[in-house]
């Protein structure tokens, strides 16, 4: 099987600060892969390479066989739909426009945009009669996540990227957002890289856990694999799940 | 008094002429300026550090000095137009920079990570977004070439300004009224003018 993407040796390092060692790992068609690892671990930083937001200092990322400082990065990044923690959407844009943002720029008709964007907003639970003319101010935060998932996946990119998109939720939409997400996954099967601090998140959501520390791949498992993982830090991980049972 | 209404309209016509040259020409190379700053950092200081001193030489003093400069100095309008864009530009570049390196960078990386080009990012999203911004610098631009234009007159530019000095020179306070009321009264509807502009473009 062909890897959709592939970290062959990537460093990266800005001025003395070395925040990738050597990082390699493969991602497979259908996959959720979740990089998990504590504020500063290098994962967001690993994110960042795919759709090229960042270059490596060494070593290379390709992205669908092809590397990343070769992709025409306007082209490569229409094919990744990409997510974050603070949304983003354009506070200027209706929901419908943001959703639609990549579709249009990609030259479709305006009909088959707004009928894109009503099923996308349907299936992420926002039904495009209610919010397709509001703007992003008028909608709480779990509503504007949603909103920012349906943008991602509006051009149909067969691969996603998430960095921590549910990390500022409170934990009742979390979990719904979270399994939205499962959901939506098993429908479309798209390939998917997923950056959490949260180890209960990467055990839900990912096909297979790569745990990041002090920018060097510690541990790359299934999530049943990684229950018993023993290095140190994949321990301090698991630790957290036994303090929210104790609790 | 009917010769004296006659040419408070003149003056006041000529008056508006210089401000909206000025303003215009300002807005262009302001907004333009502005932008081209937002993508070239190095020239930041450069570039502000020229509009700053623009702004602290005396007004007389700069319409002035531009009276012996070739081609673009001597008497008259063009050299008034001059020195009030050169007084104008400031808080327009200013607010185009400030305006456009404050939108949220979240939204900023949201755009560039969609696969927008850089044209298409600065369109959209950075220009719309700083609008608000750039209209009160403009604003500020505005209300302040208005009163600046009086002394356009010193150097033979006309507008408002000519009963200001025709007053001072024969000590008579009506003429000096003349001048300064018209200018005074264009100053507040152009702030509420534009006040209002800015108002409909707020966005949350």
């Amino acid at each position: 099987m062909n890897a959709v993407v592939a970290f062959r040796n990537v460093s990266y390092r800005i001025g003395n600060r070395q925040l990738l060692h050597d990082l390699s790992f493969e991602l497979y068609p259908g996959e959720t892969l979740v990089l998990l690892g504590r504020s500063g671990s290098g994962k967001t930083t690993a994110l960042k390479m795919v759709n090229d937001l960042l270059r490596p200092t060494s070593g290379e990322v390709l992205v669908e066989g092809v590397a990343t400082t070769v992709w025409d990065p306007i082209r490569l990044r229409r094919r990744i739909g990409y997510v974050i923690q603070d949304v983003g959407l354009f506070p200027h844009f209706t929901i419908a426009d943001n959703v639609g943002l990549v579709p249009r720029l990609e030259g479709w008709l305006p009909s088959a945009v707004r009928e894109r964007v009503d099923t996308l907003l349907g299936q992420v639970g926002l039904p495009h009669e209610q919010f397709a003319t509001r703007y992003p101010r008028e909608l709480s935060g779990g509503q504007r996540q949603r909103v920012g998932v349906a943008r991602a996946l509006a051009a149909d990119p067969p691969l996603l990227l998430f960095d921590e998109p549910f990390g500022a939720l409170d934990p009742v939409t979390r979990v719904e957002l979270q399994r939205q997400f499962t959901t939506l996954q098993l429908k479309f099967n798209k390939t998917a890289l997923f950056v959490t601090h949260d180890v209960r998140e990467a055990l839900l959501l990912g096909s297979r856990i790569g745990l990041l520390h002090n920018g060097r791949l510690d541990v790359l498992a299934t999530p049943a694999e990684f229950l018993h993982a023993s290095t140190p830090e994949a321990q301090a991980f698991l630790a957290c799940l036994d303090l929210k049972k104790d609790a | 008094m009917d010769s004296l209404a006659r040419e408070i309209l003149d003056l006041t016509l000529e008056h508006l002429w210089l401000v909206i040259m000025a303003i215009l020409i300002a807005a262009a190379l302001g907004i333009a300026g502005g932008i081209l700053l937002t993508r070239r950092p190095s020239w930041r200081g450069v570039v502000l550090g020229f509009a700053n001193v623009m702004q602290t030489i005396p007004s007389l003093a700069l319409f002035g000095f531009l009276i012996p400069v070739p081609l673009i100095g001597g008497i008259g309008k063009h050299t008034a137009i001059l020195a009030l864009v050169l007084y104008a530009l400031l808080p327009i570049l200013r607010n185009t920079l400030t305006g456009i390196l404050g939108v949220d960078a979240a939204v900023r990386e949201s755009a560039i990570a969609m696969g927008m080009t850089n044209r298409q990012l600065l369109w959209e999203v950075e220009v719309p977004l700083a609008a608000r911004t750039i209209l009160a610098g403009l604003r500020v631009a505005t209300v302040t070439t208005i009163g600046t234009a009086t002394i356009a007159a010193a150097i033979g530019g006309g507008g408002l300004g000519v009963f200001i000095f025709r007053g001072l020179a024969s000590l008579d306070t009506t003429l000096i009224l003349a001048g300064a009321i018209p200018a005074a009264l264009i100053a507040l509807i152009a702030d509420g003018g534009l006040g209002w502009a800015e108002r409909k473009f707020f966005i949350a």
